[in-house]
């Protein structure tokens, strides 16, 4: 059923050059978190006069919006192109949302770099950065916004050719995604149309700053959802074929898919816990609603678990461990999301923490939540990224990964989890001790608190500078399979239903009822709480532009 | 939907720790009213001056009873105003008995702000427009550093003040 050859050159270029853009993203973060590191010791002074929030904005940036969105939009791109296909008016609206996204970051980042938006890349106001900064954040949206209607219109050309049958899973998976970051993304493309942009250029003379951090927030958390899905469809429908087994349930897949779509939204809230302004209820309501995810997540794991453990010991391995100790360990298309999924442990408690009710007024804003936040993005997801581009790309350029190749990304992998664990687990450290995140090198009051802090930003820079050796190396294999390794066919690993499954029911498919209840649940978490900002409103806030030294 | 034994047991076992959990948690928002600083209490950013809290002379630490005090902090780029001592300089320092109730009250005449008494749970955001309120036992002595915890400029690491609970 799925054509397991290459794609044809045009399709395969289009994928690749969001490869290039990721790729390159992760160089130039990943010296911009080097040098965080750094500076932060104290032991070390930026250069050329460089100002640290001027790179901290450009980390965020490039790494949290910009890397993310180019590979998953790419990746996605691949995933409906292999499942259902793409004809070539799609691939040409495929270039367009490219260049559109492209142009935006390259304004975006050339506005950061000359020192005009120093306002990291949650933009909070009032403070106000160069309006080409937020101008160019719009064209990034708009850009994915296109990459969004391309990938709903595939599923459905290949529905109107395929009446009757259950979509791709993987297609499935992939709309779902996208339909989440379309919903969520409404809401931070509402503030920087209709506030920021008229305020930074000075047609609005004030801002609702209230207003403007719950749309942001609304967008903020499913943001990491979009990040953390195109894991779970390597996870659910990939990792099993690289293991030599069959997808777990493809039901259970798709109710999971459900799930995060559902309760990924309506809970921006618990980003916004310890503010004034916003209802104590209402916050409750939200942050009982964060935890629904619990229930997909269980399911997540169980499943991959139960693939492992099947795939094991069909092959025959006995005992309670058995199957455990026989996985590919040595694959590292294997390997690098494993050990994603181990970082996800830690990484999913702390989560609990940061979204409970009271438990967050410890950490909140501490460099504790940095550290979480880099053991589940900067670890899960993407080193579960780096397994898929270990066959992605190879399979884009018609190349081979070779066993060479394939060693080299083992020992990636490795220094990679070794960075990050000391560099995330001295932020946890850090963050419970009370030091304060995005801030550059301090004595503050010189206090005790502050030298116990200090210990800790040291240890942190040792952890960055073992990253940014990972980060070369993974360059220079990144570089390796899309231009020097052998010639040769890699496998579009994509696992297939086990032959006696039950059928997939299917109500899954009902996308009417999904997206109704994705929006009704918005609407009930969000709009008593808004009516509610907006007329108990204060005065608006006037733009500031000197303290980030514009 | 099939569900497998086992996945039955897991996610029984799992959905009743988050009923749990979520019981707990409401317990201590709703019975023990341990909410996180909430206060929808507006203020005009350009003329805080006009709330009796924020007046240059009512700024600082004063004892409204017996063991029993209130601290008035305006905050913006870089700098907490804590009140001036009687030499007339800018306080920097707030000292306070041990087990002592202090109520936080704290606003922004510019951007946004943090206000973390580290080590504790006085852990706040400061917006324009916005009152934010926190009282808290002090029952631990020693020296905490107050820090700006939110990003409010390229000064944001030089914002910061000291709590001394002494014994
Ligand atoms: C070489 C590897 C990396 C190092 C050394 C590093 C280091 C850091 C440090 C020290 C901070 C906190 C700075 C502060 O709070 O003052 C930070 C923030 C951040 N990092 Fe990384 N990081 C790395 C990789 C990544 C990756 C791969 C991602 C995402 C995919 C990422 C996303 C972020 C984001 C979104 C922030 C928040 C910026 C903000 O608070 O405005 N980082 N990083
Ligand atoms: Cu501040
Ligand atoms: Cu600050």
């Amino acid at each position: 059923m799925l054509k397991n050859t290459l794609f044809s050159k045009k399709e395969a270029r289009l994928y690749m050059a969001f490869m290039h853009v990721t790729f390159a993203s992760l160089l130039i973060g990943g010296l911009m978190g080097l040098l965080q590191t750094l500076s932060r010791s104290g032991q070390f002074k930026l250069p050329f006069g460089i100002n640290y929030y001027t790179i901290l904005t450009v980390h965020g940036v490039i790494l949290g919006l910009v890397l993310t969105t180019f590979f998953i939009v790419g990746f996605q791109f691949a995933l409906m192109g292999k499942t259902v296909g793409i004809s070539d008016k799609q691939r040409q609206w495929g270039w367009i949302a490219f260049w559109t996204m492209l142009i935006g970051t390259i304004i975006a980042a050339a506005t950061i770099l000359v020192g005009q938006a120093n306002v990291l890349y949650t933009f909070y106001a009032p403070l106000r950065a160069h309006a080409a900064f937020y101008i160019g954040l719009a064209l990034v949206i708009v850009g994915s916004w296109i990459a969004v209607f391309v990938n709903f219109r595939q599923l459905y050309v290949w529905k109107k050719a395929n009446p009757g049958q259950k979509s791709p899973l993987l297609a499935f998976m992939v709309t779902i995604n996208m339909a989440m970051w379309f919903i969520a993304s409404l809401g931070v493309a509402t503030s920087v149309l209709i506030q920021f942009i008229p305020w930074s250029l000075g047609y609005a003379a004030t801002i609702n700053v209230l207003l403007s951090r719950t749309l942001f927030w609304y967008f903020g958390h499913p943001l990491v959802y979009f990040w953390l899905l195109p894991a779970y469809m390597a996870w659910y429908a990939i990792i099993p074929k690289i293991i030599g087994g069959k997808l777990f349930s493809d039901s259970l897949a798709r109710m999971s898919f459900i799930l995060l779509l559902m309760f990924s939204i309506p809970v921006g809230f618990h980003h916004q816990l310890t503010e004034p302004g916003i209802d104590p209820t209402w916050k409750f309501i939200q942050v009982v609603l964060t935890f629904m995810v619990v229930i997909p997540t269980l399911m997540t794991a169980f499943s991959i678990f139960a693939t492992f453990e099947t795939t094991g010991r069909r092959k025959g391995h006995k005992g309670l461990f058995g199957w455990f100790k026989h996985l590919p360990w040595k694959d590292v298309r294997f390997l690098a999301p494993f050990i994603g999924m181990v970082a996800f442990i830690p990484g999913g408690a702390g989560g609990i923490v940061n979204a409970s009710h009271q438990m967050n007024t410890l950490i909140h804003n501490t460099i504790w939540v940095t550290g979480h936040f880099h053991l589940t993005v900067a670890t899960t997801v993407i080193l579960t990224f780096f397994g898929i581009a270990y066959w992605l790309v190879p399979h884009l350029t018609g190349r081979r990964l070779t066993p060479k190749l394939n060693k080299l990304g083992i020992i990636q992998t490795i220094i990679w989890t070794v960075g990050m664990t000391i560099m995330s687990t001295s932020m946890h450290i850090q963050g419970l001790l009370g030091g304060p995140r995005r801030s550059d090198f301090s004595n503050y009051a010189g206090g005790e608190q502050v030298s116990t802090w200090i210990s800790y930003q040291v240890a942190q820079a040792v952890g960055g500078t073992i990253l940014f050796i990972g980060i070369i190396l993974m360059i220079y294999i990144f570089i390796q399979l899309a231009f020097f390794a052998p010639r040769g066919v890699q496998e579009f690993p994509i696992a297939e239903e086990e032959v006696d499954a039950d059928p997939t029911p299917k109500i899954l498919e009902n996308w009417y009822l999904w997206i109704g209840i994705t929006i009704a649940l918005i609407l009930f978490a969000y709009t008593i709480p808004v009516i509610d900002i907006i007329k108990h409103s204060p005065p608006g806030s006037l733009p500031f532009d000197w303290p980030i030294g514009r | 939907m099939h569900l497998h034994k086992y996945e039955k047991i897991w996610l029984t076992f799992g959905l009743g720790s988050l009923a749990l959990f979520l019981v707990i948690i409401g317990f201590a928002a709703f019975w023990k009213g341990t909410h996180p600083m909430s206060h929808i209490e507006t203020i005009d950013p350009q003329n805080v001056e006009a709330h009796e809290s924020f007046k240059p002379e009512n700024l600082g630490l004063r004892e409204v009873a017996q063991g029993k005090y209130t601290v008035n902090i305006v905050a913006s780029a870089f700098n907490y105003d804590i009140g001036t001592d009687a030499d007339g300089k800018p306080v920097k320092k707030i000292r306070v008995p041990k087990g002592s109730t202090v109520l936080f009250q704290i606003t922004t005449k510019d951007v946004v702000h943090g206000f973390q008494v580290a080590g504790t749970n006085v852990n706040m955001m400061v917006e324009p427009g916005h009152v934010s309120r926190l009282e808290t036992v002090m029952k631990n002595a020693g020296e905490f550093t107050v820090v700006c915890n939110e990003y409010c400029g390229i000064g944001h690491h030089q914002m910061f003040a000291t709590v001394e609970v002494y014994e």
